[in-house]
């Protein structure tokens, strides 16, 4: 009868303003890896945070093996052997590898540590498992597949059975994706039953026995993987039918809108240039992407065309215009729009409310500002407008305070933002970023119309999906060079790879 | 009877009451553990003693008269101290902008005596205004342009301010006799509006002043400069995030620098409100830094930040200095009353982790209320959407 390890019945848990969980109902069967699926703010993370304890749900009962239990703290849930792999690692960055696996749960003699009996129980469990780390390695030196293979370690370590892993693809290599894939079903064989929190249908394809979708906080049903499409998955979580590609006529270039010639950008070290005498044209009504792997130059280049840092050499014109050396602010003036690489660092104002960040760009305009005063009922006024034309979600609307919004949300404010302010180019870095389907989407489309509005869009993507579908034309830059400059009609995604690999043969001029 | 509660549940259910409470409780605590130092000072005298502090302000006319004379300048220095905090900049260098200011004023009031009836006043506050300005400039422009650290910038200001002044009193304006600044002309000290007629005890006058007005004013200055204006968005936004500031055209370097000017010009009119009350007051030549700059830091933290608060808050230490004073009449040591509105401002520090256990309070009683079926003030519906994931 005790077929579920795990399950949460009923769980209502409520944040000021929202209900994160309403009435949720989650069950997971021994040795089986069961996705959690949901849009950003579905309140996914919510319901595993009530159960690995740091919440406490108003309603609802959690049983294990069909006993009810109460789960205070994360200690409570580790000593009945649930363990999680957080979004944001939680590893102590001087620490060596095995110090972070025993933190918490040393074996001691007499108050001085034992390491050996430690060590060796990490070396068996890293080969049982196929984790392989070094033991005396420093966290702060290791890749991010790594710190996660040792989060892993952790949890067995503890001798966890139910492992929950929150989002863990988000920050790992297409390399270190498979890589995880197979750990999670070496550890499903070896008995152990997985929780999977993602918004990637693809991924719970791969490796998911059922799925769970969430949507609003609410349950909507529980899936068997084999036998549903992607499609109907994501009609589940987003409560429509979703087009999975983006629909598109051809361009119709018009005029030069954004132009840059020879532009070097040096690097942090000031020696190389980390972009190399890069030209190219972005015109009205077509979509240009600039596809690479991270770390060839896009993020500078971006700031060199924005005004975040001043290029070595070359020009960047705007409307015609030398806007080389011109202040950010009147290049924002002078119809730009950038939807910054880093929303957090760049794009938001966190501890500002939703309605300040809407104006982040344009407060001081005659429209929200007289005689140095803000305006306060049209700054609140405009806010409403776009938080209903973009439907931006949030629990208290124009005066939420925008770090407590999702991710997908806090998104949106600034596409809304930056498409609203009419810019004649539109500057996008991973617009999509860290997004549901439902948002990647709707965030796609919005770009598409503004094309055909007539506005040039310079798209900067490393996903390959995004790049082939939504660009009229590909520049490809591997290591601070544009390196080609391909139609995504013609190309296929292999020889696409291949140029932002670095063997391409076709260049540019 | 139920209108008044309702009322009363409207204004808890308010963002400023928990912070107020926080506040309130904070100084509670203070209390306590301060209880407990007298009472191993001296346990007969202990209980008398927190009386004394807790009513010496209040006793007569002429103690709250003092309050509000010793609130002026700790007011100003807390305003700046908060306002520069709001551009994430910490101004520890109140005290060198608030010593340079209290120079300026004397030496003005001194020697500038061809300038006629209160206008002499009012030119030495500004002048006040622009030496502290100068000396906060200093600061802002290293940070903004060189990036250097603010408060090792403003803490050798201090000390240049302090043996700077030291120095330009025994040449310009010094009594030797006492060792300070010699006595201003009548009509650089601010006008007693006829304070000096209500807060009296007897025949003895206390220093009240226009001052305080000048130190309220500037409250509500700051107030709507940081929360209704233009510049108060641009400084807040640089504050918060210069990164975003930078993103969206704000000019940071601007912001930075200014943010210091107005903080130095708040202090530098603090020490002019100090010195320039009538009181007898003169600029000691002492190698000391000037305590009410540092007070401003308690004062500010006290206050949250928020200018309106730092009135009160000002007061309130002020207060406590003043009951302070009349402790010494049960024989505690001044150093032991200094512990006293020490441990009560340190607690102060506490205030914003007390602000949580407030707002959680409030929210279990009108769920609680939710639970027996009336319904709660505050409107906050359960709603859809995102934002807690």
């Amino acid at each position: 009868m005790d077929e579920y390890i795990i399950e949460m019945c009923n769980i209502t848990k409520e944040f000021p303003g929202i209900i994160a969980n309403d009435d949720v109902t989650l069950q997971l069967k021994k040795g089986e890896i069961h996705a959690l699926l949901g849009e950003n703010g579905a309140g996914k993370s919510t319901l595993m945070s009530v159960l690995f304890g740091m919440y406490q749900p108003e309603k609802g009962v959690i049983r294990k093996n069909g006993q009810e239990v109460q789960i205070k703290d994360p200690n409570d849930a580790n000593r009945l052997g649930i363990g999680m792999v957080h979004q944001h690692f939680k590893l102590v960055h001087n620490f060596t590898v095995l110090e972070n696996i025993i933190l918490g749960v040393e074996t001691t003699s007499r108050g001085f540590l034992k390491m050996d009996k430690a060590r060796e129980k990490v070396t068996a469990l890293s080969e049982r498992y196929g984790l392989r780390v070094d033991p005396d390695a420093c966290i702060s030196d290791i890749t991010v597949g790594m710190q996660q293979r040792v989060e892993i370690l952790k949890m067995l370590y503890r001798e966890n059975e139910i492992l929950i892993f929150d989002e863990p693809t988000a920050v790992l290599t297409p390399q270190e994706i498979d890589e995880l894939m197979k750990i999670m079903k070496e550890l499903v064989s070896e008995g152990k039953s997985i929780l999977f929190i993602t918004h990637k249908l693809n991924e719970i394809k791969a490796v998911a026995d059922r799925c769970t979708v969430l949507r609003k906080g609410r349950y909507i049903g529980t899936v068997d993987v084999a036998s549903t499409t992607k499609e109907e998955m994501s009609e589940m979580m987003v409560g429509r039918k979703v087009n999975l590609n983006v629909e598109k006529t051809p361009a119709q270039p018009g005029e030069v809108v954004l132009s840059a010639r020879g532009v070097c950008v040096k690097g942090h070290g000031g020696s190389k240039n980390v972009v190399d005498h890069v030209d190219f044209d972005v015109r009205r009504g077509e979509i240009v992407c600039i596809a690479g792997i991270d770390g060839n130059g896009q993020t500078e280049l971006v700031y060199a065309l924005t005004g975040l840092v001043e290029p070595e050499e070359g020009t960047v014109m705007l409307n015609g215009q030398d806007i080389t050396h011109a202040p950010i602010r009147r290049r924002n003036a002078g119809g730009l729009g950038h939807i910054p690489e880093d929303r957090h660092r760049h794009g938001l104002v966190l501890d500002y409310n939703l309605a300040y960040n809407l104006v982040l760009q344009s407060y001081f305009e005659p429209e929200f500002c007289s005689r140095g005063f803000l305006k306060y009922d049209a700054i609140y006024e405009y806010a409403d407008k776009l938080i209903g034309k973009f439907d931006i979600r949030s629990g208290q609307g124009a005066r939420t305070i925008t770090r407590s919004m999702s991710g997908g949300n806090q998104q949106k404010a600034i596409v809304a933002r930056e498409i609203d302010r009419d810019p004649d180019v539109l500057i996008a870095v991973q617009p999509t970023r860290g997004l549901d389907v439902g948002a990647i989407e709707y965030i796609h489309g919005k770009l598409v119309e503004e094309r055909d509005a007539g506005k040039a869009i310079l798209l900067v993507s490393l996903e390959l999906d995004e790049v082939m579908q939504l660009s009229d034309r590909i520049l490809v830059i591997y290591e601070g060079r544009i390196v080609a400059d391909l139609d995504p009609k013609t190309v296929t995604v292999q020889e696409l790879g291949l140029y932002m690999a670095g063997s391409g043969r076709r260049a540019v001029q | 009877m139920k209108k008044i509660s309702a009322r009363w549940r409207n204004l808890y259910t308010k963002a400023g009451f928990s912070s107020f409470m926080a506040s309130l409780l904070a100084i509670l605590c203070g209390l306590a553990v301060g209880f407990v130092v007298l009472l191993v000072a001296d346990p007969a005298n202990a209980f008398w003693g927190l009386l004394a502090i807790l009513t010496g302000g209040l006793s007569d006319m002429k103690n709250l008269g003092q309050v509000l004379y010793a609130a002026t300048p700790i007011i100003l220095t807390g305003l700046s101290v908060g306002f520069a905090n709001k551009t994430g900049l910490f101004n520890i260098g109140a005290s060198g902008q608030f010593i340079v200011g209290a120079y300026v004023a004397v030496l003005m009031g001194v020697k500038c005596t061809f300038i006629p009836g209160p206008l002499l006043w009012l030119a030495c506050l500004l002048g006040a205004m622009l030496a502290g300005a100068v000396w906060g400039l200093v600061p802002g422009f290293l940070k903004a342009v060189c990036n250097v650290n603010e408060v090792i910038a403003c803490i050798m200001m201090n000390y240049i301010g302090m043996y700077g002044v030291n120095f330009l009193i025994q040449l310009t304006v010094f009594d030797s006799l006492k060792n300070q600044s010699l006595p201003v002309a009548e009509n650089a000290n601010a006008p007693k509006l006829g304070m000096d007629l209500i807060f009296r005890s007897g025949a003895t006058a206390s220093s009240a002043n226009a001052g305080i007005f000048i130190a309220v004013l500037a409250g509500v200055v700051i107030y709507y400069l940081i929360e209704k204006t233009k510049f108060g968005y641009e400084l807040k936004a640089c504050g918060y995030n210069r990164d975003a500031a930078r993103y969206a055209g704000i000019n940071e370097t601007r912001s930075i620098v200014l943010s210091m000017v107005i903080a130095g010009a708040l202090s530098g009119l603090g020490g002019a409100c100090l010195y320039l009350a009538g009181a007898g007051k003169g600029i000691e030549v002492l190698d000391t830094l000037a305590a009410e700059g540092f007070n401003g830091i308690p004062v500010a933290l006290l206050g949250l930040n928020n200018p309106i608060g730092i009135i009160f808050s000002g007061l309130f230490v002020a207060y406590l200095n003043q009951g302070g004073f009349n402790m010494q009449v049960y024989g505690f040591a001044p150093q032991v009353i200094d512990i006293i509105i020490s441990v009560v401002i340190y607690f102060a520090a506490f205030s914003l982790l007390l602000r949580g256990f407030v707002e959680r309070r409030v929210k279990r009683r009108e769920e609680k209320r939710a639970a027996d079926g009336r319904p709660a003030v505050s409107g906050r519906g359960p709603q859809e959407g995102g934002g807690a994931e």
